[in-house]
């Protein structure tokens, strides 16, 4: 592995000293998992001089519920301590089947949520979660902290917005809309431990006793350079009563808004036809889960 | 680059270390300490090879630093017998024929051990997710699954 040092500051103001000395893109890197950069390191994809451990400082570690604010979920939260936070477990459903999908047991119980995320894979499998519940990103540097929406987050398969100097402090979860439920399903050759051929999370919100849709989030992964919302799909879902032929149109409308590529993994046929059939198959979860089965 | 001095706890020994920054744990766990118990299969957080506990939790020691170890509590599949008492899962892979080059088996060991002292009464299925971030390449895992099984239904 190529040489690099190694740091690890135990507070903010130490982690901005170190982030204040940054001029070039890739010069430190933040290591929380390790569960990705390491193998990226030891295969030249990304060669930092600096590799910052930001585990030590307590507010990478925030899993906490503010009321009006939603939920904090710090870099360094690892996807077993998220999945097993119950507030996750009841009401982020499409958060908790992410964490148990990325990887094993083994990289689940070191790799974060916000790790996924800032890696910016195409296929990430947090990533149309957060979409879906509206997640904003916080990022943090010695000129101080900024919020951008996650939508907004991503610019190219392992690209995002993040400057030399900043980290990503944590994402925050929005209270989830009354009513509602959201899930997360991808498709892989295997039963464990394979990258998504495509994933697709949604989440539905109905009207009180009904099947009336008041709002729908769907987002795509692994079917473009950066996962996608589908909001062709998501506005004509909205404000509709909820049939089979509806979810059936909404799963259709969906492709649409997916643009992906044929590699190893699949074709563009084949990853089109898996969008609809797995926002079809999500779509009828959130009813199941909202006890309004078709 | 200066070497980083690392302490933690291995196999309830304190011990300290001097590592490269870049150094892998499972590197410094095999070459610094000799504990060569714990496998390089991949490198890259596939095969479960290299797997350890930290704090109690299976993880890849391939995909963590050993500066990262700092202060931690680090247990390999030298840990797990209590002197000549060998593990009942070390016991019942041995019983039950649940390995062939034993290359993978110290990963495989790890994980239930992990797996089966936050579960003990796992079904199959939980098993088999259980240590889906563990390769073998001879056995087929059917005899590994019954050898975990086994451990879990004689309550241990």
């Amino acid at each position: 592995m190529k040489a690099f040092s190694f740091t690890a500051p135990t507070t903010i103001k130490e982690m901005n000293e170190i982030l204040a000395n940054v001029t070039t893109p890739g010069e430190i890197h933040p290591i929380v998992g390790g569960t990705d950069l390491i193998e990226q390191v030891k295969t030249g994809r990304r060669s930092p001089s600096i590799v910052m451990d930001i585990k030590q400082i307590p507010e990478m570690n925030r899993l906490e519920w503010v009321s009006g604010e939603g939920l904090h979920l710090g870099a360094a939260v690892s996807c077993t301590d998220t999945a097993a936070f119950p507030l996750v477990q009841e009401s982020y459903e499409s958060i908790k089947e992410s964490c148990g999908l990325i990887g094993s047991v083994q990289i689940q119980n070191r790799a974060s949520i916000v790790g996924n995320i800032a890696n910016s894979a195409p296929s990430a499998d947090s990533v149309p979660s957060g979409l879906v519940h509206e997640a904003s990103v916080v990022l943090i540097g010695p000129s101080g902290t900024r919020t951008i929406p996650l939508e907004d987050f991503f610019t190219g398969p392992g690209r995002n917005v993040s400057k030399p100097n900043e980290v990503v402090l944590e994402i925050i979860l929005p209270p989830p809309p009354n009513n509602s439920s959201s899930h997360y399903l991808r498709f892989i050759p295997r039963n464990e431990m394979d990258i998504a051929v495509a994933g697709v999370a949604t989440l539905l919100s109905l009207a009180p006793g009904s099947r009336t849709c008041t709002k729908a989030r769907i987002a795509l992964a692994s079917v473009g350079p950066i996962p996608v919302r589908a909001k062709a799909a998501e506005t004509f879902l909205e404000g509709k009563d909820l049939t089979n032929d509806i979810i059936e149109k909404a799963a259709e409308t969906a492709v649409e808004s997916a643009s992906p590529i044929t590699d190893v993994r699949g074709s563009i046929e084949y990853r089109k036809n898996l969008v609809k059939v797995l926002t079809e198959n999500t779509l009828r979860m959130c009813l199941n889960s909202l006890n309004q089965n078709l | 680059m200066p070497k980083i001095r690392v302490s933690f706890i291995v196999n309830q020994e304190p011990v300290e270390i001097l590592a490269e920054p870049w150094q892998t744990l499972m590197d410094a766990l095999r070459e610094n300490l000799r504990l060569t118990g714990t496998k390089e299969g991949c490198g890259n957080g596939n095969c479960g090879a290299c797997t350890v506990m930290l704090n109690g939790k299976a993880i890849d020691s391939c995909c963590m630093l050993a500066a990262e170890a700092e202060g931690q509590n680090v247990t390999t599949v030298e840990g797990l017998a209590n002197g000549e008492q060998l593990d009942p899962l070390q016991q019942a892979f041995i019983d039950f024929g649940a390995l062939q080059c034993g290359f993978c088996t110290p990963g495989f060991l790890v994980s239930a051990r992990a797996f089966l002292n936050e579960n003990p009464n796992p079904s199959e299925q939980d098993i088999r997710f259980a240590i889906a971030g563990n390769l073998c390449r001879c056995t087929g895992y059917d005899k590994i699954v019954r050898a975990i099984q086994h451990v879990a239904d004689s309550g241990h």
